[in-house]
């Protein structure tokens, strides 16, 4: 009883959150600006971390939070060096 | 979901209402951020995923991964805390960084600059 509802409740949640990153993937395709691509990019990380959270609690195995950990960093200094780029037109000055 | 059957009723009702609520609020947040009109208001939406989505996922994983016995909940805590500290500094360098461009092309419904913040002429 109980396996089956959070078994039901985490594919739910997955397919919420693969329809959130379906939303983030035309803001980040068709965006108007660079700023936008940006953001869009960012919440796409952030999807895909939370994406990663689930498959970690569906199969019960520490792997998916170490990946996940390291994608929540990867998207931080990402979006830090783009955003950088576009006030100044270098990363590193 | 094999080590899943002993898991107690009321964890599970638990864990799957913070999922779905953590799942929701993520999928509003980025449907905000595909529907809003302008840049200013798009990059408030995704914040509604960055603050409870993340929060209610991550406390529906650590509820569950305690219930079960089968590893400390570090992990959970190190994410919670790192995208919380850096989700407004990042939203904070491109609100900044787009306002800067807005105005160095010169639109019109962008603030115009206080004299105390002018920036300084010579750039590298």
């Amino acid at each position: 009883m109980s396996a089956a509802i959070l078994n039901w409740s985490i594919t739910i949640a997955q397919i919420m959150l693969g329809m959130a990153m379906l939303c983030t993937i035309f803001r980040l395709a068709g965006g108007p600006r660079a700023q936008d691509r940006v953001l869009g990019l960012d919440t796409l990380y952030l999807n895909a971390m939370l994406l990663l959270l689930t498959f970690g609690m569906r199969s019960g195995s520490t792997l998916y939070f170490e990946a996940a950990l390291v994608i929540s960093l990867l998207g931080f200094v990402a979006t830090v060096a783009l955003a950088k780029f576009l006030m100044r037109g270098e990363v590193i000055e | 979901m094999s080590e899943a059957a002993d898991l107690p009723l009321w964890a599970a009702l638990l864990v799957s209402a913070l999922l779905l609520i953590g799942a929701g609020l993520t999928l509003i947040g980025s449907y905000g951020l595909l529907r809003l009109e302008r840049f200013y208001d798009r990059i408030h939406a995704p914040t509604l995923g960055s603050s409870w989505g993340t929060g209610g996922i991550l406390v529906a994983s650590m509820l569950l991964f305690s219930v079960l016995q089968t590893r400390p909940v570090l992990h959970e805590i190190l994410i919670a805390l790192f995208v919380t500290v850096t989700t407004p500094v990042t939203l904070m360098l491109l609100a900044r960084a787009a306002l800067y461009r807005d105005r160095t092309e010169g639109n019109a419904d962008v603030p115009p600059m206080l004299s105390k913040d002018v920036p300084p002429t010579q750039n590298p």
